[in-house]
């Protein structure tokens, strides 16, 4: 019963704000509203039982995606409602695209069942929470079975973070800065002589 | 009717996945002109998805969902923080991020 109840609120919370990331006239409301979105998916991914997750789609979601998504529409000095202007004509299309969709996956999902044998397909069966704790379970699966995945990931995660900062770095004009190689290669012939300086005339 | 209601079984996460699957599509539809909100939207599908993965882990006792649902996440990360970027500087090139102002490719 509290589940259930639970479950609706959730669902609920995260069907309207994301109503609200797509409707939003100000961007940075958007951008709330789907941080409250993830907020909600945990407290749903919790119901589930998969702890982890839940909290890492905290971390890394509300912590450091959506906050990256504020700090870039507050950085940019764009005018959003010229964004807007003309949205409505493409109301009919989207909603043809999105019903069609939101149909066939109905249609998936009432015709579809479980095959009689699934539980012989299980690839890493859960162990029940009295003996492993969710984080321990996905941890002793992702540093053996998975690894090479796990570690392709967190390439990933490095192409993406070089990837950003070549893109958006750039050298600006006009301001000095320490240059060590330049320093480090000046000689001594190049740098320093000596002038005989005759009293009175100077150099 | 009301024990379908109360008893929140796989069909009710795969239904709560397809509706946020839908209202991003639609999103893209809705803000055809604004990069960032696209973006927003392309994360709500993931997210989607995410619940999906989930969801058939919780049910069917298998861990890997978890895993992939992982690894859904550390991709999304990587796309919304090079996607930003190339905002970024295309924000500082052009002075908009109007989707129609990117249809020429020149740099």
């Amino acid at each position: 019963m509290i589940a259930a109840i639970a479950f609706y609120l959730f669902a609920f919370i995260t069907v309207i704000s994301a109503v609200m990331v797509i409707s939003a006239r100000n961007p940075v409301h958007s951008v709330l509203f789907l941080i409250l979105a993830f907020f909600n998916a945990s407290g749903l991914f919790v119901l589930l039982g998969a702890e982890f997750i839940a909290m890492i789609l905290v971390i890394v979601y509300v912590g450091a995606v959506a906050v990256l998504f504020l700090f870039v529409v507050m950085m940019l000095d764009i005018s959003f409602a010229d964004l807007r202007k003309g949205a409505m004509q493409y109301l009919p299309v989207g909603i043809f695209a999105g019903g069609v969709l939101l149909a066939e996956l109905i249609f998936v999902f009432t015709a579809w069942t479980f095959s009689s044998d699934y539980k012989d397909n299980i690839a890493v069966p859960a162990v029940p929470d009295a003996e492993l704790t969710n984080t321990e379970a996905l941890g002793r699966i992702l540093y053996t079975d998975y690894i090479f995945a796990f570690q392709t990931s967190g390439l990933i995660l490095l192409v993406a973070m070089i990837g950003a900062i070549v893109l958006t770095h750039r050298r600006r004009a006009g301001v000095r800065k320490q240059s060590v190689s330049v320093q480090q290669a000046r000689t001594r012939a190049e740098s320093m002589s000596i002038e005989k300086v005759t009293p009175k005339t100077g150099i | 009717m009301d024990m379908m209601l109360l008893e929140i079984g796989l069909g009710h996460y795969l239904t709560l996945a397809a509706i946020l699957f839908t209202l991003g599509i639609f999103g893209i539809f809705l803000n055809r002109k604004n990069v960032i909100i696209i973006l927003m939207c392309i994360e709500l599908m993931l997210l989607a998805v995410n619940i999906n993965f989930v969801a058939f882990s919780a049910h069917m006792g298998d861990m890997v969902g978890q895993v992939f649902a992982l690894f859904v996440l550390t991709v999304a990360a990587a796309e919304a923080a090079i996607g930003l970027a190339i905002l970024v500087v295309l924000f500082r090139t052009r002075g908009s991020i109007a989707v129609e102002d990117i249809s020429t490719m020149k740099g």
